[in-house]
Order: C-alpha cells, then structure tokens, then sequence
C-alpha cells in the first residue's frame, strides 16, 4: 500500500493542482481490516456538478468523510485548492446524511442554521442582527423562512434536509459537499434543493454530491465518479456515464431493464 | 442557652453549606445539560466513581510528607487525577476496542471502586484517629464545613461555570452533529474531553458535598428537568442550572433544619421531586399534557368520523362517537340527527370530497401533503383555490 501511494504521489507534483477544489490522491478507508474504499483517486473541476455514484456499500459516503477529514484515511491524501485540508476548511461546506443526527435535540430551526457561522461568531462573540440576518437569507434560499423559529423534531424529512442545506450555505463556502441529499425527500424538496445547487453552480461555486437515484443523474449533474470501493471512471456525464460503465459498477445488481430506462451516453 | 448557641453555630455552618450547595448545583446543572445532550450522561458515574483512589492515595501522600491527612485541597487534587486517568481509561476502551461504552463504564467503575475502598481501609489499618472522615466522600459530609472549604468549592464551581460558557458553542455543536463540528475543524475527541472533563470537575467539588455516590443525580437530573420545558438548547442551559441550584439550596438548608438528616440525599430528593413535577405538568412534553392532547385528537377523529357517517346514512356503533356527537347537540337524546348536526355533515362531506380533488390535483400537491382526515381545507387552500376545487365538483363526471 505504501509503495503504491509513493507512485500516485510523484504525479501529483506535476499537476496544476491550485484550481481544482478537490484532489484526492490514493485514498484508502478501513473499517478494521475491511477496506471501504480502496486507492482511490478523485479531481473535481472547478464550477462543475459532480454526483457520486455507487451501489449500496461502495464508499461513497465514506469517501466524502474522508475527503472532509471527518475519519482519518488509512493511507492517501486529500488537497483542497491544491492546499492541505486543514488550512481550506473555510472553503468547504457540508450537508451530512439527515439520519445522523437526533431530531429531537432541543433547538430550533435558526439556531441550527447558525452554527454555520460558528467560525465567524468564535467561542464568545454575540449573534447579532447582521448575523441573523444572514441566516435568514439562507433559510429563504431554500424556502424555509417561515419555519424559522419552529423547533427541529416538528419538520418533515425534506425540510430537515433543507435546513441542513440552509446551514452550508451560511458558511458562503466555495465547495459543497453533500452526503445523500435526495434520499428520502419529497418531490418540492428535491426541486428546491437541486435549483439551490444550480444557483451555487452558476456562482462559480463547485458541488459534490453522494447520489442515489440513477434516473436524475443526466439531469441534474455535470459529472460523474462512478465508485464501487474503487473508482470505476470519472469524467462527464456525457462520455462517462455509459451502461457498460454503470455494469462494472453495480455488477449484476442491475438489471438490464432498468439500464435501458436511463438516458446513457452512447457507450 | 445552650439550644440558642446550638442554632447560632448551626446557623453559620447551614450558612456556609447553604451557598456551597447551591454553587455546585448551579454547576452540576450547567455542565451536566451538555453531557445530557451529547448521550454521555452515564460516563459521570464512572468519573465519580474513579475519584476514590486519588482520595486515599492523596491521603496516604500527604501524611507520609507529614501533612494533614484531611487537607480538602489536597484529596480533591488526587481525586481529580484518579477521575481523569478513569475518564481516560472509559475512553480509550470505547475507542480502541470492541467493548460497548456502557460496558467500559461498568468496568472502570467497579474496579476503581473496589481499588478505592481497598486503599480507604488500609488507611485505617494505617493510622487511627488522621483518616476519620474520608468515608464521608462517599455519601458527602457537611458537619463541621470550614470556610475556606467552603471557599474552594464556590470558587471551583465558579471557574467551571467560566468554563462551559466560554466553549458552549462547540459544545452545543458537538453534540448536535459531530460530523458537521469535524467537517468544520473541530476537534470532536477534545471537545468531548472538554466536556467529560468538565462534569469531573463538577464531580470534584461535590465529593464533600453530596459524595461520589449520589453526584451522578445532580449532573443528570437537572438537565432531564429542564428538557421538559424548552425546545432550546441555551434555555435548558439556564434552567437547568437554575433548578440544580434551587435544590441544592432547598435541600441544605432542609437538611440544616432537620438534624441528622445528611445533606446529599436530600438535595437529590429534592432534586427528583422537581423533575416528577415536571414530568406531570410540563406543557407539551409533559405526560398530562401529553394525555390531554391524545384525548383531544381522539374525540377529534370521532367527531369527524361520525359526521361522514351521519351524511352517507351509515349507522354509528361506536358508543363514544355518539356520546360526542351528542354532547355537540348534532344528536338529539332520542338518536335522531337535529338541523345543526345535518348542516355539520353536510360540510364534512363536502370537504372530503373537495380533498379528494386537491390530492389528485398534481398543482395542488403541497396543500395535498398536509391531508390528514381532520384539517379543514380553508386552513390550507385560499378562498379563490376552494372556488376553483368547487368548479371542478361541480363538473360532471365525464368531463373531469
């Protein structure tokens, strides 16, 4: 593992590595001695959408964990802006999965939207209007102004999420990266999530997203990294997002049926 | 005389647990929410636990450097170094091994327990006459509280409560969403170090106050307390703090009053008597309330189902639905529907129907999300969108 990681570290040098948001250069996460993604190498482009594909068990979200510094990598590394992680967390927002936190932790909607801008606030600083104000613009960016003050455990799934998304966007960062954000939302939701998403996209910002949902992949995103613990390709949606591509993926698992239903580049 | 001089002296030293009590209450309340919120409520007891070896052992080291056994500066310091190394070894097991956080708990509880009351009655094997006392750490003793005693503690509780003000924000975010708080830069481990190291301190300064046995009840019953009443984190905060000092304050003072009653028991009596209040009467989370609200919505659904029935002339079995039906005057005594009760049917079969349109209207899909059988639609349509609905009712079949 160390050898291959030596090799992957020489070419790096030689990129122009400044522009991009994200470079994640043979990136290995284990659980015990399993590995959950297994060398992997990742480039997003500046200004792109990319999605994250993969069967249940692929790494996706432990890739983008990784990536974020959230678990440490058994070996790999990941640069932002051609910048070590810990100097670029400014430049990085996250929209974690809904189910990993409780809902019925005693705060409310604002206050959650807050917490995105903990970094400006630091430890002792008061929240004042500017501040509020702020998180209220981002709150209406995603439709959900008037549940401001409402406690957390009363919104539905699609407005947890939207809430989350309301958060990233308070911390005005330059790369979004969301874990699952369509799962389990209802159709308004979705809509209102993927035209934030578009919104960000047409401000020069970069988003990454675990994606599930095969269907909306052609219409939703610019790119795709096709991931089944290793990277089976990357590139654009139209040259890289073919059915023999998603075979090599998703092996038997899925149906040729349902390859036929996707609107796929000419493989 | 001798009783006024009893009451004088009583006085001074109810005076001084009075305010030593409620300092650490209002700490133990305050630091003990954040333990509360981040589901580590537990861990308190194997930090409480873990204080009595340092407790004999500073003991054992300070009359073997010729001090006072009993220097309550000195057992604390001891006792916050064993409570660390055992929050440590809670830590490390729940991390780097397989064991279950509640199975490190147990371990490192009894075992430092067990090591404690070793060295406790070494001690006394030891030397007789310098060691009376420490078996006061257990259940708290505050017969015979010095000021400065006193002192360190207002003061320990003080600089704690500085303490979990200063890193609410990363405390509160930790506990809410750790990725998110990792994603961001913080330091998760530390935080949740601060945090456990905080309810230590906590546990430190009540050792002579409510023991290491019962100090668990004043980290952890506050915070339950307070969750009843507010949905937000910094007002469970507040409340939390202020209901650990209260009975903190209540129960020294009561245990002042009474004699040879210990004080510790009583504030955490007087503690549990407050969230059993609580549990009853809080608004919304409370389980009168709870109950109220499930009444409520059950004669709700009864109404409105006997309603419907009345209007499709199906006949009504069920007892409660008549008695409700009834008791709204839609029912005459004898069973038969009255004008009122015709003209209400009449409107719930048409807001069913009207429903109808709305949930199979795909424009209409946000107001559809909100059906649940009981909410009138003018709570979710305009009056234009209703008139709209109306017209297509109207509308013959064949044509919609």
């Amino acid at each position: 593992m160390v050898m291959a990681l030596a090799s992957v570290d020489g070419k790096t040098a030689s990129e122009d590595l400044a522009s991009k948001p994200l470079t994640v250069r043979g990136l290995t996460v284990s659980y015990g001695e399993k590995p959950a993604v297994f060398s992997v190498d990742m480039t997003l482009t500046q200004g792109r959408m990319t999605a994250i594909v993969g069967p249940n068990g692929a790494g996706k979200s432990t890739l983008l964990k990784a990536a974020l510094g959230i678990i440490s990598p058994l070996a790999g590394k990941a640069l932002v802006y051609g910048q070590p992680l810990k100097t670029q967390r400014h430049r990085i927002a996250y929209v974690p999965q809904r189910a990993s936190v409780d809902w019925d932790f005693p705060t409310r909607v604002i206050d959650v939207v807050l917490m995105g801008l903990q970094r400006e606030l630091g430890l002792l600083g008061r929240v004042r209007a500017r501040h509020q104000a702020r998180a209220m613009e981002c709150l209406d960016r995603v439709g959900m102004r008037d549940f401001a003050e409402r406690q957390i455990g009363q919104l539905s799934g699609g407005q947890q999420q939207r809430v989350f998304l309301a958060r990233a966007l308070a911390q005005s960062a330059d790369l979004y990266m969301l874990d699952e954000p369509f799962a389990g939302v209802d159709a308004a939701t979705e809509r209102a999530i993927i035209s934030v998403l578009k919104s960000l996209r047409a401000e020069g910002k970069t988003v990454v997203a675990v994606h599930h949902d095969l269907a909306t992949v052609a219409e939703y995103f610019d790119d795709i990294f096709l991931i089944n613990t290793r990277k089976v390709a990357e590139g654009p949606v139209e040259s890289t997002f073919t059915a023999e591509n998603l075979n090599q993926t998703y092996g038997g698992r899925l149906a040729m049926a349902q390859i036929d239903q996707l609107e796929l580049a000419a493989g | 005389m001798f009783w006024q001089a009893v009451s004088l002296q009583l006085g001074y030293n109810a005076t001084l647990v009075m305010i030593g009590a409620a300092c650490l209450g209002i700490a133990a309340g305050v630091t003990g929410t954040f333990l509360f919120l981040r589901k580590r409520a537990l861990v308190s007891d194997a930090i409480s636990h873990a204080t009595l070896p340092g407790v004999g052992l500073a003991c054992m080291i300070m009359v073997t450097l010729g001090g006072d056994g009993r220097n309550l500066l000195g057992l604390l310091l001891g006792s916050a170094v064993s409570a660390w190394i055992g929050l440590l070894c809670v830590n490390w097991l729940t991390r780097r091994t397989r064991l279950a956080e509640d199975a490190a708990i147990g371990a490192i509880l009894s075992v430092f327990f067990g090591l404690g009351i070793v060295l406790l009655t070494v001690i006394q094997t030891m030397s007789s006459g310098r060691q009376a006392g420490l078996e006061g750490f257990l259940l708290g003793s505050t017969a015979g509280m010095l000021w400065n005693e006193a002192m360190v503690i207002a003061l320990g509780g003080a600089v704690t409560l500085a303490l979990v003000v200063a890193l609410r924000r990363p405390m509160t975010l930790v506990s809410f969403d750790p990725e998110y708080a990792a994603a961001t830069g913080h330091n998760v481990a530390r935080i949740d170090l601060a945090i456990m190291g905080l309810a230590m301190a906590v546990t430190v300064i009540g050792l002579k106050i409510v023991g290491l046995i019962l100090i668990v009840a004043m980290l952890i019953i506050p915070p339950v307390t307070a969750r009843f009443w507010t949905d937000r984190t910094d007002a469970m905060v507040i409340i939390s703090g202020a209901a650990g000092g209260l009975a903190a304050y209540i129960g020294a003072a009561w245990s002042a009053v009474v004699p040879a009653v210990p004080t510790g028991p009583i504030i955490v009596l007087v503690s549990f008597a407050g969230f059993a209040l609580s549990l009853l009467l809080a608004p919304n989370r409370g389980v009168l309330a709870a109950v109220l609200r499930h009444r409520r919505f059950q004669a709700r659904v009864h109404l409105r189902q006997g309603l419907l029935a009345m209007a499709q002339g199906q006949p009504i079995y069920e007892r409660y639905t008549m008695r409700i039906l009834r008791r709204q005057g839609l029912i005459a005594a004898d069973g038969v529907v009255t004008d009122d009760g015709r003209a209400r049917a009449a409107k719930s079969l048409l807001d069913e129907k009207r429903w109808e349109i709305v949930r199979a209207d795909q424009a209409l899909e946000g107001a559809a999300a909100l059906y649940d059988g009981l909410r009138a639609l003018e709570t979710v349509l305009t009056a234009d969108q209703i008139a709209d609905v109306d017209a297509k009712l109207g509308a013959p079949e064949g044509l919609t």
